[in-house]
């Protein structure tokens, strides 16, 4: 396309006129649809780590070759970020010429009538025996007053326009976008989310160290968290026992008591799902909820090595069946560990251990017992839910037969009845399910900048609005006297290419008096 | 009445109204037959042509009518009573039901007899399709899905995607009916310059280039430029009302449900990916050379992203999305964060 002697500053001109035309924000519009197309089908690491774990080790061929395209976080990739930089700089580019432009044509007068209405086409012209001067001063008040045109008036004929904000509306839409864009930037530079998990009965202090995982933004200074804590001291639960959604759990409620910063006054708050607690910029958001069995684990010399409730990660949202692990290095002379399901409502159904709801009407645990190297020593850092396995030794009976730590809690009526503690083989320790109570999930983010692009969006739609309903046209009227007769011709021009002028001219020249002997009608058809 | 006589007063109105939609499908078929045989310039006022018309246009009233019974029946029988945006075989009759509530508005408006027997066919098989595949009993609303924001949000979705749809139709009769005229020039130019090159006498000139009255359904259609500017319209009108479902109240409500206003998830992405396929689409109608044929192209694109991100997301895509309100609440454990509440909520 370019000539081949352009010298440089051309070159750049041509590009940059290339940049800024509407067929390439076309291309780059449709060319963003396409790159965010790969971020729905692969799983993306923002959005779910395991499932990117998870595809990595079905696909350890493709996986460093996706690495390096950047397909596991598309929208923070390169190419994406290239896609959507480009068409923020086309629009720039396209916009500012166009306010300029945009500026000088508001001001401008309506423009002179051109020589020939009636080729117009949509026109419409009719003889009348009222003075010309009239008709062009009706045409000019009917105009400015009833159609709210911007009127000029020339020798012989009248040019009206209206629809001047529709281009307001158009930059506004796309200026915004801007907007939105700063905001975004602003929340994922400035902001933070982690999640935790806790025990009805427990507290949470904001700061890092408490936090099970936590995102920072890539700005985002420790002095950003605000010092609040907060307790939950119950949380409520229905169960529906009946209808399509049996076992669906509703209106979750935990009942929380926080403190906005340390040492200031208590205060409470029922934290639902869709109704966050905000506190300063921060909101705390109920996500989840679990069980926590209490477990005590004593040791080989009879000395209680771990005791406390134990975080189980329910696996399946029906039943509630939930996995979970204790570790007690300190046990001696072995280290103990367990690992495990908990069913809220234990039934045996055809042999098989199940829960039938997720309510915790009653609870066992099933676990499997190790002793030895827990590799807690190692300095690595472990995750709570795992348990390392690989240097403990898996416990069985004396005779070398499956062992299992089997627990129920017994309710105090109860006829029959699992007991609530079990004694590890070979005097390793005994183990006791001591009681159980819920947790719940909590998800805590800071993000700056929403209100920001939450008024980028509204002015967009407000814009978009002006830009697509606002039609702007010109109308022109012309009177002159010709063998004793006033002829009239009007004619209307639709500027936005999406509607045409036809009613409007035929409603002008009835509101005028004449009848619409419509040539311009005629050429239509 | 009890919920159980609501629901099944819901599902006895969505079975009359199909039967109703099914009539008009049948008056405006017979209709058609015989405007067939006239030239497309001659529509009859009076005489059976028109009271077929007329007949199909009153029985989509009344389907319209029923249906909406049938929305309120689904929103009574829940307990506590809702709004009727609870699973995918709910949107669909809302869905179908907001398309016909705009055709019918528009349709003395903008003389919409050509568009009639593909409006309520497009109607009546989505609502057959939906009550055969998608049928759900009435259930109450997971916790995530019990906000405010359901209402106007899926409101909004919702009536876009009728709009839409409705966009589509014209779009695709848009293609037909240019491909044809351009045929049909060809063959008068092609007539013109054999006849002009053989000779053949003025006489014949004369009958093959002449704009002689066609006949058949197309030619009742209006021409490219109005189906053009109709198809413009609709989109323009469905544009600001997708921008406010996907773009203001889904974040907000994401936000207030999810804690983060715009994941990524894959329902959003694809919401996204529409926007951006119509704005697309708003853009070509601006642009000389994408205007008319490409443009429709664009905008059926649109179509398709728009019935992927509604029933290819969640069935492709089930549990990866935290939108799959069509799945069973999909378990999820991860071990270093666990996330447990898998609010299954909407588009
Ligand atoms: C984030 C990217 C963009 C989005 C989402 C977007 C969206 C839109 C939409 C929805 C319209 C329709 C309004 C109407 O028809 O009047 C529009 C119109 C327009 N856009 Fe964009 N746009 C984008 C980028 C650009 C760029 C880069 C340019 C310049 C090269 C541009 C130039 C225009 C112009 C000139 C119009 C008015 C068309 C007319 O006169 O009808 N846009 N845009």
């Amino acid at each position: 396309m370019a000539a081949p002697d352009l010298n440089f500053l051309e070159l750049m001109r041509w590009f940059w006129r290339q940049l800024t035309s509407m067929r390439t924000a076309l291309v780059l519009l449709l060319m963003l649809a396409l790159a965010a197309i790969p971020g729905s089908v692969i799983p993306q690491s923002d959005v779910d780590a395991a499932a990117v774990e998870r595809w990595q080790d079905q696909h350890p061929q493709l996986t460093p070759i996706y690495e390096w395209l950047g397909l596991f976080g598309v929208f923070d990739s390169v190419w994406f970020a290239a896609i959507y930089l480009l068409l923020v700089i086309s629009l720039v580019g396209c916009i500012i010429p166009r306010t300029v432009k945009y500026w000088k044509g508001f001001r401008a007068a309506p423009p002179k009538a051109p020589r020939n209405l009636l080729r117009l086409q949509d026109s419409a012209s009719y003889t009348t025996d009222v003075p010309a001067e009239e008709v062009l001063e009706q045409a000019t008040a009917l105009l400015r007053k009833r159609r709210r045109y911007r009127v000029v008036v020339t020798d012989e004929a009248v040019s009206a326009e209206r629809g001047h904000f529709r281009e307001v509306g158009n930059l506004i839409f796309h200026l915004s976008v801007l907007v939105v864009l700063a905001g975004f930037a602003m929340g994922s530079l400035f902001g933070y989310k982690g999640g935790v998990i806790v025990p009805v009965g427990s507290g949470f202090s904001n700061n890092l160290a408490q936090y099970d995982d936590f995102v920072p933004g890539s700005l985002m200074g420790i002095e950003d968290m605000e010092p609040f804590s907060f307790t939950v001291d119950d949380f409520d639960i229905e169960w529906l026992l009946s209808g399509p959604r049996k076992g669906m759990a509703q209106h979750f409620v935990a009942h929380t008591n926080y403190q906005e910063t340390p040492g200031g006054e208590d205060k409470e708050y029922d934290l639902r799902v869709n109704h966050p607690l905000n506190i300063g910029g921060t909101s705390i958001f109920l996500i989840g909820h679990g069980y926590a069995p209490n477990i005590t684990v004593r040791d080989g010399n009879g000395d209680i090595a771990y005791s406390g409730p134990t975080i189980f990660l329910p696996e399946d949202q029906a039943t509630f069946t939930s996995f979970g692990v204790v570790k007690a290095p300190a046990a001696e002379p072995q280290q103990i560990g367990l690992e495990g399901l908990l069913y809220p409502t234990y039934l045996k159904v055809d042999g098989n251990p199940t829960s039938v709801l997720g309510d915790d009407r009653n609870p066992v645990l099933s676990m499997q017992a190790y002793v030895g190297d827990l590799g807690m020593e190692s300095g690595e850092s472990q995750s709570v839910y795992v348990l390392d396995k690989d240097k403990a030794k898996l416990v069985k009976k004396e005779d070398g037969s499956m062992f299992r730590v089997d627990l129920q809690l017994c309710a105090k009526d109860a006829k029959k009845c699992a007991s609530d503690t079990v004694k590890l083989p070979n005097g390793a320790g005994t183990v006791t399910f001591d009681g159980i109570q819920p947790w719940v999930r909590l998800q805590i983010s800071k993000t700056p900048g929403t209100g920001i692009a939450l008024t980028g969006v509204i002015l967009a739609l407000l814009g978009l609005l002006g830009s697509l309903f606002i039609r702007p046209r010109r109308v022109w009227v012309r009177a002159r006297r010709e063998d004793g007769v006033t002829v009239v011709e009007v004619a209307g021009l639709d500027r936005s290419g999406a509607s045409e002028t036809k009613d409007e001219i035929v409603d002008i020249v009835t509101a005028l008096g004449g009848s619409p002997s419509s040539d311009g009608e005629e050429k239509q058809a | 009445m009890t919920n159980t006589e609501w629901e099944s007063l819901s599902n006895q109105a969505v079975t009359v109204c199909g039967i109703v939609y099914f009539l008009a499908l049948l008056a405006h078929s017979a209709q058609w037959a015989s405007l067939r045989k006239l030239p497309a310039d001659e529509t009859p006022e009076i005489g059976q042509t028109a009271l077929y018309g007329r007949l199909g246009v009153m029985l989509t009233a009344i389907a319209c009518a029923v249906q909406l019974v049938a929305l309120v029946g689904r929103g009574m029988a829940a307990d506590p009573n809702r709004v009727p945006w609870g699973n995918m075989y709910e949107f669909v009759l809302t869905a179908t039901f907001a398309m016909t509530v705009v055709y019918l508005l528009l349709y003395r408006k903008y003389s919409l007899a050509w568009l009639a027997p593909w409006a309520v066919g497009l109607v009546f098989v989505t609502l057959m399709l939906a009550a055969l595949w998608l049928y759900e009993p009435v259930a109450p609303l997971t916790e995530a899905l019990s906000s405010p924001w359901l209402v106007i949000h899926v409101i909004s979705a919702i009536t876009a995607t009728g709009i839409f749809s409705l966009g589509g139709i014209v779009s695709v009769l848009y293609l037909v009916k240019s491909r044809s005229e351009e045929k049909e020039k060809a063959r008068i130019k092609v007539a013109a310059a054999a006849s002009a090159a053989g000779g053949d006498g003025g006489g014949e000139i004369a009958l093959a280039t002449r704009e002689e009255p066609r006949r058949g359904f197309l030619a009742r259609v209006p021409s490219p430029d109005n189906l053009d500017r109709f198809s413009y319209r609709l989109h323009a009108f469905a544009f600001p009302i997708w921008t406010f479902a996907v773009l203001i109240t889904g974040p907000i409500w994401a936000h207030y449900a999810w804690s983060r206003y715009w994941g990524w998830d894959a329902k959003e992405v694809w919401a996204f990916i529409t926007w951006v396929v119509y704005a697309a689409y708003l853009h070509a109608r601006a642009t000389a050379g994408w205007k008319g044929r490409n443009a429709a192209i664009l905008a059926l694109v649109g179509v398709a992203t728009l019935l992927f991100n509604f029933i290819g997301i969640n069935y492709f895509f089930g549990g990866s999305s935290q939108h799959s309100y069509a799945a069973p609440a999909p378990t999820s454990v991860v071990e270093s964060a666990p996330m447990v509440e898998p609010g299954p909520a909407l588009l």
